[in-house]
């Protein structure tokens, strides 16, 4: 076991050199080769670590921001009015809130289509009728759809930080993105750095040095009914929240089974032990 | 296998109505109750259960995930997430099942691991050896075809880079290449035969395992010191006491399995795979999932022409040679002495193998450029001089340690010598418990 | 072995009936959502409720519309057939209960109680035979209800089984008029 041990400390070293080499790398600010320039910020939110839970009145807050300003051009395809329960919602309000929207359906008995207003059971409709149009309408990138777009951001950690992630059970990278992103237009680029046509300076954007969004939030262009300040920072946290919620609805319910999932496994394994030692005893090995 | 004959006495009536029709409770009695096990088989030894239970969790898990699934490229990703958001226990079921792929990776690098350690693939078990070969490639088919399922944009482009391995192959390259994907590109006929073939190959595995495991009980297990069975006093009935020990050694791996699906679900998957595939799009950089990348970093390794062979061909020459090498240890090792127990030079050479092929794991995952790109050449290096040059001449010129007589003499030098805990030896009063 | 045998062997037994249940429990806590998966998922549950417009229907006429994937037809009764329905005695009857979500389950069955007060003209059932599930025509058959074609069973103008194998009445969904003109079924 000793050796075992001392082996794996030896690869632990091995590995370490190595990446410790790779990272020495020229840096060049005007002209960057790795995106994001700046690491997205980690924040703490309520929904991370193994009890977490969502904060309701934050995914409120989130939806409203998501409605009033990101449905404008973002969709939400995968995301069921009806799931809006989960916000805290009773039956009454989500009924009132999917016929606020227009929903596009048919044929009727004319084989016409038609609009009627939205039911519990549809979907957010898309602000575009399809991509191309989508794209056609904000400079010829489509807005991405918003249901998964939590779970499908997220900045690679690197050696070690993805080890010690293991650890400490962190899984709020897109979250993390998504506000640093949100917050981080305003900034100055540095000196001589070109920033093409038509985009946006971003040092949270981790595909290049500029982005096609437009700076989307700024203060004061929600209300908020409960007291929370009307800053980019909060509406960029709630809106994070709200789209962890929307990509990962049943988180709640997962990391709640998960800990008695390793309860039950803590306590048979003990007894699975006990039994173990008592049928070898004797038996040398 | 002691003499080969069966000890098995049905008790009941019916017991023997059965034995003389079809004696399949004899089988299973001879198989997994009376079967002699070496005494001294640690923990490494329980990864051939815990291989079979996660086998079981997988094809358990995928006919019920089938059940839910469309394998309609424009409908797929939907489906997928239909599982994750509105199937009950759907979020729980795609979680284990890919979680349980990784798992299932992990469980058989530790055992291919342990063999090489231990020289299990030595005579007579050159074919037990190569039938667990055959396991592991059409896992690595399973376990690529699964993930292009989902239709995300790793799965997609994970797809294409894997399929372009056959289009280096001089003259019918392109014509096998299109033969695979049933088009110009990766599209909807490549998602159904995937999907048909993904639902087809577990149980081509769990075939395989079947001949795995009557290869293992003809030659018998091997043991952490290499020493054949002798007599007797070397084994223990494979119930209770090997049955217990893989209970407890599945139980640790479950805990470890259930932690990462309950609070890291995403954490060995991709970010990308949750952005719906697009075929104009291809993602920053491409990565296959953890358990390929060391053979992705042989296959970038290669940037140079070798003589008539092209970069491209070389590099997937390479990579199929960097599998190959395992069908060819039984050969390539030419020690007298089985286990690396005995042998020091043998064990620090594992050790750097091991090391080295965590190494070009974590190089497969960077991006193919600058110092990463020289890294990986020479670990490609070590990794092929590990099998064709370290083994063969090891073996000839390393000089072992005394090997003990037997397997009972072993674990009573072992038990005498006293490592720290006092092993309970011969019949010590129970204080606790 | 055998050494262990004389010492405490309760506290042994306990610890593999004790290890033993562990390992029942927790295969019974795994099947579990194996099965669990089979049931109806969210978005299907949440489909269970349709509104049918039946401004367009005179009496004498019908309009079949899809519910939780069957067929469910909303029929204008004409004045002889609720006549017929209304003169069938109980004890005539091979099903005498209203088989009526809206009623409690023992409801006998009159024709008022296969339709909805103040609009006893109007039936609301699903078109399905209660036999082997096949879908009954229309106005046809010996009552001038609803006739099988798979294995002859034959119902009357409140789609009350009357003559072949079936063995109960149609079933009546739980709906309710928000208009006069507007249905809600499920």
């Amino acid at each position: 076991m000793k050796k075992i041990l001392t082996s794996l400390a030896l690869i632990g070293l091995v590995a370490a050199g190595t990446a410790a080499f790779a990272a020495e790398e020229a840096h060049n600010a005007a002209a960057p080769t790795h995106f994001p320039i700046n690491e997205p910020k980690e924040m703490s939110w309520s929904f991370t670590g193994p009890f977490g839970t969502y904060d309701k009145a934050q995914l409120q807050r989130g939806l409203k921001v998501y409605k009033e300003v990101c449905s404008a051009c973002h969709s939400m395809n995968l995301v069921a009015f009806r799931t809006l329960s989960d916000l805290g919602y009773n039956d009454a309000q989500i009924k009132t809130l999917a016929a606020g929207y227009t929903v596009h359906d048919g044929p009727n008995d004319a084989g016409d289509m038609f609009d009627r207003p939205g039911k519990p059971s549809d979907h957010f409709p898309a602000p575009f009728a399809n991509e191309e149009a989508a794209a056609a309408s904000n400079g010829g990138a489509a807005p991405p759809d918003m249901s998964l777009l939590a779970k499908a951001r997220g900045v690679e950690r690197g050696f070690p930080q993805f080890v010690f992630d293991i650890f400490t059970q962190y899984d709020a990278g897109g979250p993390d993105y998504i506000h640093s992103l949100l917050t981080g237009y305003d900034q100055t680029p540095p000196a001589g750095m070109v920033i093409p046509e038509g985009t946006h300076y971003n040092p949270y954007f981790m595909s290049g040095v500029s982005l096609k969004m437009p700076k989307p939030l700024s203060d004061g262009q929600v209300t908020y009914d409960d007291g929370s300040p009307q800053t980019i920072d909060q509406y960029a946290r709630d809106v994070s929240a709200f789209l962890s919620w929307a990509a990962e609805p049943h988180m709640e319910d997962r990391k709640k089974m998960g800990f008695r999932v390793l309860v039950f496994l803590l306590l048979f394994g003990a007894l699975v032990y006990m039994t173990k030692r008592k049928v070898w005893e004797g038996v040398a090995h | 296998m002691s003499e080969g004959h069966s000890t098995y006495t049905p008790k009941t009536g019916l017991g023997r109505w059965f034995d003389a029709r079809m004696p399949l409770p004899r089988l299973v009695y001879d198989s997994f109750v009376a079967y002699p096990v070496p005494r001294n088989l640690n923990y490494m030894w329980t990864f051939g259960g815990i291989l079979s239970i996660m086998l079981v969790s997988q094809i358990i898990t995928g006919i019920v995930l089938a059940m839910h699934y469309t394998s309609d490229s424009t409908l797929a990703f939907d489906s997928v997430e239909k599982i994750m958001r509105d199937v009950n226990s759907g979020w729980l079921l795609r979680y284990m099942h890919a979680n349980g792929a990784s798992f299932f990776f992990i469980a058989v690098y530790v055992h291919i691991f342990r063999g090489l350690f231990y020289g299990s693939y030595k005579a007579p078990r050159e074919l037990l050896w190569i039938l667990g070969c055959i396991i592991y490639l059409l896992m690595m088919a399973t376990g690529f075809m699964g993930y292009v399922l989902p239709w995300g944009q790793m799965s997609f482009w994970g797809a294409t880079v894997i399929t372009g391995f056959f289009s280096a192959i001089p003259l019918v390259g392109d014509w096998i290449q299109q033969l695979l994907l049933g088009g110009f590109a990766v599209d909807n006929p490549t998602l159904n035969r995937f999907f048909a073939l993904h639902y087809l190959l577990p149980f081509m595995i769990a075939g395989v395992v079947v001949l795995h495991v009557w290869a293992l009980h003809v030659v018998g297990q091997s043991n952490p010191t290499g020493i054949e069975v002798k007599s007797k006093t070397d084994t223990v009935a494979f119930t209770p006491y090997a049955t217990i020990k893989d209970a407890f050694g599945m139980i640790v791996f479950l805990f470890f399995f259930a932690y990462f699906v309950f609070y890291l679900p995403n954490y060995l998957g991709h970010a990308d795979n949750y952005i719906v595939a697009n075929p104009l799009k291809t993602p920053a950089h491409i990565v296959p999932e953890w358990y390929f990348l060391p053979f992705y970093a042989i296959l970038r390794a290669i940037t140079f022409n070798i003589g008539p062979i092209n970069s491209k061909l070389g590099g997937v020459l390479c990579m199929f040679g960097a599998i190959a090498m395992l069908f060819l240890v039984p050969w390539l090792d030419t020690s007298k002495v089985r286990s690396a127990v005995y042998r020091p030079w043998y064990k620090l050479f594992f050790w750097l193998f091991v090391a080295d092929a965590i190494l070009l794991g974590w190089l497969g995952s960077q991006p193919a450029e600058g110092s990463y790109v020289f890294m990986a050449q020479m670990a490609t290096l070590f990794y092929f001089a590990f099998f064709l040059i370290i083994m063969p001449v090891l073996g000839l010129i390393e000089t072992p340690r005394r090997v003990p007589n037997s397997i009972t003499e072993a674990v009573l030098e072992k038990n005498k010598g006293g490592s720290g805990h006092p092993a309970g030896a011969m019949a010590a009063p129970q204080t606790k418990g | 072995m055998s050494a262990t045998d004389i010492h405490d062997p309760n506290r042994r037994d306990f610890l593999y009936v004790a290890t033993g249940m562990a390992a029942v429990v927790g295969a019974g806590a795994v099947a579990w959502p194996f099965i669990d998966q089979m049931r109806p998922d969210a978005s299907t549950l949440a489909l269970a409720s349709v509104e049918v417009d039946v401004s367009s229907l005179t009496p004498g006429s019908s309009l079949i519309v899809k519910w939780r994937g069957k067929p469910v037809v909303v029929r204008n009764r004409t004045e002889k057939e609720m006549k017929d329905g209304e003169a069938v005695s109980l004890s005539d009857l091979k099903d005498p209960i209203a088989r009526n979500a809206n009623l409690p389950s023992d409801a006998p069955a009159t024709d008022a109680n296969r339709t909805t007060p103040g609009k006893e003209a109007w039936m609301v059932m699903v078109q399905v035979c209660t036999h082997l599930g096949c879908i009954p025509l229309g106005q046809e058959g010996d009552f001038g209800g609803w006739f099988c074609p798979c294995h002859g069973s034959q119902y009357d103008t409140a789609g009350r089984i009357r003559k072949g194998p079936a063995p109960e009445n149609m079933a009546i969904p739980v709906f309710k008029f928000v208009s006069d003109t507007k249905i809600l079924i499920g």
